[in-house]
């Protein structure tokens, strides 16, 4: 259950924003999750109570921008949409690719008060 | 609530200690609690506009981790550390590939071993047997080590230079592969009895290692695993691995491996 660490880190990011930026709490937490992170949403929906709880975040309305797997052939130059990190090629058939996009795993942005 | 095992209390945390040492020591972990104060000091400043402000962070959420990882690498690098993280299974056989390696290898290069578990200090009792320096990480209710302990854990064992540093993880397929922890190659161990779709059943650890041993050989006769479909499966993952086959409990194919680590060394 790493998804308990990535939501504690999430808390941190933002009780230390939330204190440089001389605010009181979070009212909304926006999060960019890529599909091929290895985050669990489902796991970390379920952390997320207890890990917030006590912190700057616990009223906070959580958004959260699921980003697509996305892929290029290193063989053929083609873009192709990534479901698993294992999917190859749909051209060429390569195992070789490049990773364009859908390993986020960042805290977008705050509002506080 | 404690930032590595989750439980409401600090008593929990990871404990790192050497064989010989009181088990209840805890405090090596610290728990950075300084954001817990409430601001109550004298001047009361809530203003009653409610101005809601939106900061713009675009933090990695891994980036503490992977600061830490960062600063661990520069010190193996600095001291000619060559640290291996080994990641796998439990039951894979990550601790007897080690004690073979240590017995055989001891003699020409200095080993150190870092041990990452849930509980007790079994594991580094058997490397301590070998009269190799160890330390054990209990994680608690921890699924995987962080960069921050092994920063912790090298320090307490005083690693020496020109050394070969085995870090071996919790075993457990998922969690640890997203946490970089300064290593400066990672080593996914997966034995001939488990199955041979595990690659694409666990990708992300497969994903991220840099060497791939496949572990009890020994026993292929028993078994009805095709040795070369479990590679594709994890060169279609990473078709960068480069796979060692082995038997720990033979020796069979050790000496590929040794010949591998001793390179690195030098």
């Amino acid at each position: 259950m790493h998804e308990l660490s990535i939501a504690l880190g999430i808390v941190k990011i933002s009780e230390d924003e939330t204190a440089k930026a001389k605010a009181k709490k979070v009212t909304k937490i926006e999060l960019e999750i890529g599909e091929l992170s290895g985050v669990e949403l489902e796991s970390l929906n379920f952390v997320w109570e207890s890990a917030i709880k006590d912190s700057v975040l616990e009223f906070a309305e959580k958004e959260i921008n699921i980003i697509k797997g996305k892929g290029k052939c290193i063989d053929c130059d083609t873009e192709f949409d990534m479901k698993f990190i294992y999917d190859t090629c749909p051209k060429c058939n390569s195992n070789f690719k490049g990773i364009l996009q859908g390993k986020e795993l960042r805290v977008k942005a705050l509002e506080v008060i | 609530m404690c930032g590595t095992c989750g439980c409401g209390s600090d008593s929990n945390g990871p404990t790192i200690l050497k064989p010989g040492e009181h088990e209840h020591v805890h405090g090596e972990h610290t728990h950075s609690h300084e954001n817990h104060h409430h601001h109550h000091d004298g001047h009361h400043t809530h203003e009653h506009s409610h101005k809601h402000k939106v900061l713009e962070i675009e933090q990695d959420i891994l980036q503490n981790n992977q600061v830490l990882a960062a600063r661990n690498r520069g010190y193996f690098e600095a001291k000619n550390i060559f640290s291996l993280n080994l990641v796998s299974s439990p039951g894979s056989g990550k601790t007897s590939i080690l004690e073979r390696t240590l017995a055989d290898l001891k003699d020409e290069i200095p080993f150190y071993v870092i041990e990452g578990d849930q509980q007790t200090l079994n594991d580094a009792n058997r490397i301590d047997a070998l009269n190799i320096p160890v330390i054990q990480i209990n994680t608690g209710k921890g699924c995987h080590l962080e960069s921050d302990m092994i920063f912790d854990a090298v320090k307490k064992l005083d690693v020496k230079n020109d050394a070969i540093l085995m870090i071996e993880n919790v075993g457990n397929l998922v969690c640890p592969s997203m946490f970089d922890l300064g290593e400066n190659k990672r080593v996914v161990i997966i034995s001939t009895t488990e199955g041979e779709d595990k690659p694409i059943k666990y990708p992300d650890m497969f994903h991220t290692s840099d060497i791939c041993i496949i572990n009890k050989i020994d026993l292929l006769p028993y078994l009805n695993i095709d040795i070369d479909k479990l590679k594709n499966y994890a060169l279609q993952v990473n078709p960068n691995l480069q796979f060692f086959e082995i038997s720990a409990t033979t020796g069979e194919g050790m000496d590929a491996w040794y010949k591998w680590l001793k390179k690195n060394v030098i």
